[in-house]
């Protein structure tokens, strides 16, 4: 059986410098998988690579999506397909309204699906609800994207965002970072409520606070542009414990093929 | 050697002193203006076209006019095709239009205005009244130093007088200036335009500039802001892109006054506005907004002059462009405070994004402070779209190009946000989605 989302062998690099140096994961629809590592590791870069940002350079190895190759697909058409990035840290965009602007690209997603653009109304109403689910201050609604949110409002406004276009794949990169401990619960409470048997999560994180929350199938490791370790929901309690030094300069497990979450 | 091509064609300094001698012996006017055009002709054949030698002009290359031959207007004013007018007029208090610099009473009109308004052509008042035009005409914008006003100063003849009296509140009034250059055979005007503020009084003016074909076009428009008096200013130059416009806009502002200028720059192969204001009276409040855009190889250049002459005056200058192609942008923004202006409040601002690698934007503040109690800042920035927003966006399913259109938009946004007449600020929205790739994108999503 092939996953959602099928990594082998993935290497990138940015400026020359290998980041990447051979990711393997798949994903099933419905699964949730954390990634967790050391400052540097690679693990905004593995996000940003699904994602499709040009900087970084894929050097090696193949990424399908629903049985397509990702890597072949520019970022508009990923997010099309239903990938999506919760960034790290979410740019400001000034003079672009935060609606208008999902409007217009919820209408850019539906196109691509074949379904009718929605008006002005049916989008309002339903960003409405959405805006709940995260319990998004109407304020922030109406302002440009992201300009001069704070540090969680932004973190909130990506979930948001994520509500609205209903992608198959989630990929959260720190999203628990910045915010404050009732709105980590309500984030991780809006993500939950998103949980569904074909969509996917890829939630990266330094705490395995978000993960008491949003409950991983898998957590992986990543260290140095590798996987070095990989289990169920307790290795994120013993990274908690042990830190990852003990991981630190230990070989990936099983280095060539490792179909983690299979 | 005979002149083979067209008899009547201008061409060189000579060419223009010459024109001069011919033209000042059709006038019938106070002797006091004739007198006034032979300093200015005087002066220009001193002066000279400018070059790149000259400080002023270094980065803008007029070769093209000063070697261009051009030729005055025969049409008729009142010919002009309508087709011509509509993409311009909007409901406006009163229009005036004019072709090849002359006055079309045929596509003009003067709505309801309250008493004492007067919104007329200046080649009228000229004919009739010259004495209403004696305390202001020619008095503020200098043409010893400029070639442009020099040469409008000796041939001016029309454009459009507007007088509002003290305490009176206009609508919006229109001033449509077009051009129609034949193929070989680019025409030449020198439309001259003063606006008088009086003291409390409320008005809109709105100058157009569009046309087709190839011509030479340098207009000067003087505007007197009376005491307290608040008046808006657009200027919107949609010339063909075959047009040289090298234009000055002249400010001379009084007591507390609050003048505020918007000048679009769209159209035009080479585009100068010389933009000058004189704070002349403690307490007042000026802004000077502008947007241009250039693409291809046209050229567009702002000279900002503003001078605080009296202490507790404030300035805001904010220009912003947005330069694809092989377009080149000079930006020269001169805030010059008198000695005693104390308090003065200047900031100026120029941004420009460039759109494509061969497009160039020059920008050149320059402060000269007499006064020791002053707050004057000045930024500029010549900058690329920021690419983390065009993947930020992509990200969410919106188009490359879209994307880049988006955040083009979004650049220009707050300068067309300032613009308070709704029906020229939703024509330079319509531009812009017609203009960005993927426009209607940018449409839905603003
Ligand atoms: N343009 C670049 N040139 C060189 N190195 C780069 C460049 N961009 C990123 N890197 C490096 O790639 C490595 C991985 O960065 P990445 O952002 O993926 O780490 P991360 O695991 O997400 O870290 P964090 O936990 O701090 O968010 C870092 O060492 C970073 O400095
Ligand atoms: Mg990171």
């Amino acid at each position: 059986m092939t996953g959602m989302l099928e990594i082998k062998n993935l290497h990138a690099s940015v400026d020359g410098n290998e980041i990447l140096k051979g990711i393997d994961l798949t994903i099933q629809p419905g699964e949730v998988h954390a990634i967790m590592g050391p400052n540097g590791s690679g693990k905004s870069t593995l996000a940003r690579v699904l994602a499709g940002q040009e900087a970084y350079e894929v050097t090696a190895g193949q990424v399908t999506f629903e049985g397509k190759d990702l890597l072949e697909m520019d970022p508009e058409d990923r997010a099309r397909e239903g990938v999506f990035m919760a960034f790290q840290y979410p740019v400001e965009i000034p003079g672009v309204g935060n609606t208008y602007f999902l409007k217009a690209a919820l209408n850019a997603v539906r196109k691509h699906r074949g379904l009718q653009e929605m008006d002005a109304i049916e989008f309002l109403k339903m960003v409405r609800g959405k805006m709940k689910l995260v319990q998004m201050d109407e304020g922030l609604l109406n302002r440009p994207v992201n300009e001069g949110f704070s540090g969680g409002e932004k973190k909130r406004n990506e979930i948001f965002h994520m509500a609205v276009l209903e992608p198959r794949l989630c990929i959260l990169d720190e999203t628990d970072s910045g915010l404050d401990i009732d709105a980590l619960r309500i984030v991780a409470d809006g993500v939950n409520a998103l949980r569904a048997k074909d969509r996917s999560f890829l939630v990266i994180t330094h705490y395995q606070r978000l993960l008491n929350y949003i409950v991983p199938d898998y957590v992986h490791v990543l260290v140095d542009g590798r996987f070095v370790r990989s289990g169920g929901k307790e290795l994120a309690l013993e990274l908690e414990e042990k830190g990852y030094s003990w991981l630190e300069g230990m070989a990936p497990e099983h280095p060539a093929a490792q179909p983690v979450g299979a | 050697m005979p002149v083979t091509t067209s008899e009547s064609a201008i061409t060189g300094v000579e060419g223009y002193v010459a024109e001069f001698e011919r033209f000042q012996q059709t006038l019938n006017e106070p002797a006091g203006l004739t007198a006034l055009r032979r300093r200015a002709i005087a002066r220009f054949a001193e002066l000279g076209f400018p070059t790149l030698r000259q400080e002023e002009w270094r980065l803008t290359n007029v070769a093209p006019v000063a070697q261009g031959a051009f030729h005055w207007p025969e049409n008729d004013p009142d010919a002009v095709a309508p087709g011509l007018l509509a993409p311009h007029t909007f409901d406006a208090a009163a229009r005036l239009v004019f072709v090849d610099g002359r006055f079309s009473p045929r596509h003009s009109f003067v709505g309801e205005l309250p008493p004492g308004t007067v919104v007329a052509s200046l080649a009228e008042v000229l004919a009739r009244e010259p004495e209403r035009l004696e305390p202001w005409l020619a008095r503020f914008a200098k043409f010893d130093r400029h070639p442009f006003v020099a040469l409008n100063t000796a041939f001016l003849r029309d454009g459009a007088f507007v007088h509002v009296p003290r305490g009176a509140v206009t609508g919006p009034i229109h001033l449509l200036f077009l051009s129609s250059g034949e193929e070989g055979r680019p025409t030449l005007s020198f439309p001259r335009n003063l606006f008088v503020a009086g003291e409390g009084s409320q008005t809109a003016i709105v100058e157009t500039y569009a046309g087709e074909g190839a011509y030479f076009t340098a207009p000067v428009t003087e505007l007197v802001a009376g005491p307290s008096a608040v008046i808006d200013h657009y200027k919107v130059q949609r010339e063909s892109l075959g047009a040289f416009h090298l234009a000055t806009f002249q400010v001379q502002g009084e007591r507390a006054a609050v003048p505020s200028s918007h000048s679009i720059s769209i159209g035009g192969a080479l585009v100068r506005n010389d933009v000058n204001a004189v704070l002349d009276g403690e307490g007042i409040d000026c802004i000077l907004n502008g947007l241009y855009f250039g693409d291809g190889r046209q050229v567009v250049d702002n000279h900002m002059r503003v001078e605080h002459a009296k202490p507790h005056c404030a300035s805001h200058e904010l220009y912003k462009g947005v330069l694809d192609g092989k377009s080149r942008a000079v930006f020269n923004g001169l805030i010059h405070v008198h000695k005693g202006a104390q308090k003065t409040d200047a900031k100026q601002s120029n941004r420009n994004l460039l759109l494509s690698r061969d497009a160039i934007a020059n920008s050149n503040p320059q402060l000269e402070i007499f006064a020791d109690d002053v707050k004057c800042t000045h930024g500029s920035t010549v900058g690329q779209l920021d690419e983390d927003a065009v993947f930020y966006l992509r990200s969410r399913g919106i188009g490359a190009e879209a994307a880049r259109s988006l955040l083009t938009y979004a650049f220009a946004s707050d300068i067309v946000e300032r613009i308070k007449i709704e029906p020229v600020r939703r024509d330079l929205e319509e531009f812009l989605f017609t203009r960005l790739p993927m426009g209607e994108v940018v449409r839905q999503a603003v």
